[in-house]
């Protein structure tokens, strides 16, 4: 086995070493237009102020603005491009590293903003500087270059120095002694081989991976979009199949219509009933999911709406100047909805008033009732759920409930409006 | 009578000027945008609106507030909006003014060609029709104060039934009982509202707007 392991890690330490050079050279092809650009900047300020002081400054005042003009035109065009490629590489690595080395390395970039039309510069770029993901990859460039070159080419260094000295002996006098040592330098360098690369591999988790905020926050957007495509692919499955159903009942009608018109009109009015009943359906699916106040009006004016749906004398206090990203829109509205139906349920109160309101980049929603108190989040289900499903956002959820009451929930949320 | 009609999608927006003008209706104008809806009433004020909640450009509440701004510059211009949902939210803010002729339905109930139109009719005169969701919603509630906590629960649940529209024949029909007991009842409601002596189709709106704005 071990026999077929050390060609196979020279040969893949090779494969590693020719996407190191590629990576060295997508650095030089980023840093270099940005450094170019401060350069010539620098040097543009520094002749103004010399000029500034009087005569005898001065110098290749257009070669400087050339090197700036030319330095901002590559960040405007090849730094996005050059980015996408680093990534590109860095999942091409992380590909390798799983089929070559058995590290399986998980990904996590924020995915591409939607919009209509193509990306402006500025929200691609703040796309792509915004995700820590991609200075992950600028990191791994660096590391590759340095610790990552030494790994890959140990054995190949060792076994060529073994190599050389081997060959030593034809020359040497003293050939037993060239001989061992050639043959210790091969064998030490095709030896480590396999474990030196499994080292690289490690690295390259280490450095490539992402953190465990990143992967929760990647979830909480997948678990956001698909539900949302869930509810879209429930609502579109369930036309068609009341179409079809009606499509059955009107076509039977007609068939009945000369013969029987008493039974073809019982069918269509069952085919009325039938669609009036699936539309109903439909309503309440996508109320549970996607309340449609929230995607007209916003948290503020939905959090109204839930208070004229509780039974409780509920008072909606303050209001938003923007609106939250949508996920935790949304799970600010579910927040709200379910300690209204708790304080409804449990709470022995008359009456509740829900506050929000967003100040020093976070998203502030109070909630108190006049109840009895005594709510305790680490003994009841439901105020734990609130807390942990708020957590996913950074959220938290402080509970103020003494015996006899009032109770006040607060649950503050960092976010920025839009 | 003439209507105005804003609907984007096509298919219902011809099934209404169909249903309507087969039961008599004049289509004033039927448009697919807000914009083009307010320039309709601004051209020649129809008798009634009727009026889809979701438009373009935006598709949320584009109709809702073409309506609510249409009602301002025509104060009492009667309009019913249809919805894909019914919002207590937005029944109130359509209600708002106090001046009734407000209509707001599901579009399911479009299917029902004959009530569709009876509620249009309504809301030209002046009347109420409130979606039977809206009532039940507000019906979970527990009016626990308000002259609405003088009524009884039969009291109440006639009420809920003249929000919706229906005449008192109609509502007869649906509690079963005759037609006597029903304008006890609401003339029971009447005085526990305070309802001076008026025209009755006057206090009814009232009545209503009461119960609907507690």
């Amino acid at each position: 086995m071990i026999w077929k392991q050390i060609p196979l890690s020279l040969v893949r330490a090779l494969g590693f070493f020719g996407l190191l050079l590629a990576g060295v050279a997508l650095f030089a092809v980023v840093t270099g237009p940005v450094v170019l650009a401060a350069l010539g900047l620098g040097r543009l300020i520094d002749l103004l102020l010399i000029a500034h002081r009087g005569p005898g400054g001065g110098g290749d005042v257009s070669r400087d603005m050339l090197a700036t003009v030319a330095g901002l035109i590559c960040c405007r065009f090849v730094l996005p491009v050059a980015l996408l490629a680093i990534r590109r590489l860095a999942m091409l690595t992380r590909r390798l590293m799983e089929r070559w080395c058995g590290v399986p390395i998980a990904s996590a970039y924020r995915p591409r903003p939607v919009g209509p039309g193509r990306l402006g510069y500025q929200r691609r770029m703040s796309w792509l500087l915004g995700d820590p993901g991609t200075w992950r990859d600028l990191l791994w460039l660096v590391v590759n270059a340095t610790a990552g070159l030494v790994l890959l080419l140990l054995p190949a260094v060792l076994t060529g120095l073994g190599v050389v000295v081997f060959l030593q002996p034809l020359l040497s006098d003293r050939p037993h002694v060239m001989f061992a040592i050639g043959l210790a330098f091969v064998a030490a360098g095709l030896g480590t081989a396999p474990l030196l690369l499994r080292g690289y591999a490690d690295l390259a988790r280490l450095v490539l991976a992402p953190s465990e905020e990143a992967k929760l926050e990647l979830r909480v957007r997948h678990l956001a979009q698909t539900r949302r495509e869930t509810l879209d692919t429930g609502a579109a499955e369930l036309r068609p199949v009341v179409q079809v159903a009606m499509g059955l009942t009107l076509d039977a009608a007609g068939r009945l219509i000369d013969t029987d018109p008493a039974a073809a009109r019982a069918l269509l009015i069952e085919a009325r009933d039938a669609s009036a009943r699936a539309l109903a359906e439909l309503r309440d699916l996508v109320r549970g999911i996607h309340p449609p106040v929230l995607a007209d009006r916003g948290l503020a004016d939905a959090v109204r709406a839930l208070a004229l749906d509780s039974p409780l004398r509920a008072r909606v206090t303050g209001s938003l100047d923007g609106r939250p990203p949508a996920p935790v829109e949304s799970a600010a509205y579910f927040a709200v909805s379910e300690l209204l139906a708790n304080v409804a349920k449990h709470a022995g109160a008359n009456g509740a008033e829900v506050d929000l309101r967003h100040s020093s980049g976070s998203l502030r929603i109070s909630v108190s009732d006049d109840g009895d108190g005594g709510a305790d989040p680490s003994r009841g289900t439901g105020l734990a759920g609130v807390g942990r499903r708020l957590a996913a956002f950074d959220g938290v959820l402080v509970v103020s409930s003494p015996a006899g009451g009032p109770t006040l929930v607060t649950m503050e949320v960092p976010c920025a409006l839009s | 009578m003439r209507v105005v009609i804003a609907e984007d999608l096509f298919l219902l927006r011809d099934g209404l000027i169909r249903l309507l003008e087969a039961y008599g209706f004049e289509v004033a104008a039927a448009v697919d945008n807000g914009a083009d809806f307010l320039a309709a009433v601004r051209a020649g004020p129809p008798d009634v609106a009727v009026v889809d909640v979701r438009l373009p450009p935006t598709f949320t509440d584009e109709g809702l507030r073409a309506a609510l701004r249409a009602r301002d510059e025509v104060p009492g211009l009667p309009i019913l909006v249809l919805s894909q949902y019914v919002e207590q939210l937005y029944a109130r803010e359509l209600l708002a003014d106090g001046a009734g002729a407000v209509g707001y339905l599901l579009k399911d109930r479009v299917l029902d060609g004959a009530q569709f139109t009876d509620a249009v009719k309504r809301v030209a005169d002046g009347g109420t029709a409130m979606d039977p969701e809206v009532i039940a919603r507000l019906l979970a509630r527990n009016a626990a104060e308000g002259p609405l906590a003088r009524l009884s629960p039969r009291e109440r649940e006639v009420l809920g039934l003249m929000a919706e529209g229906r005449s008192n024949t109609a509502i007869a029909a649906r509690l079963v009982v005759t037609e006597r007991a029903v304008a006890k009842h609401t003339a029971a409601i009447f005085t526990k509202l305070d309802l001076q002596q008026s025209d009755d189709d006057n206090r009814r709106v009232l009545a209503v707007l009461a119960y609907l704005g507690q």
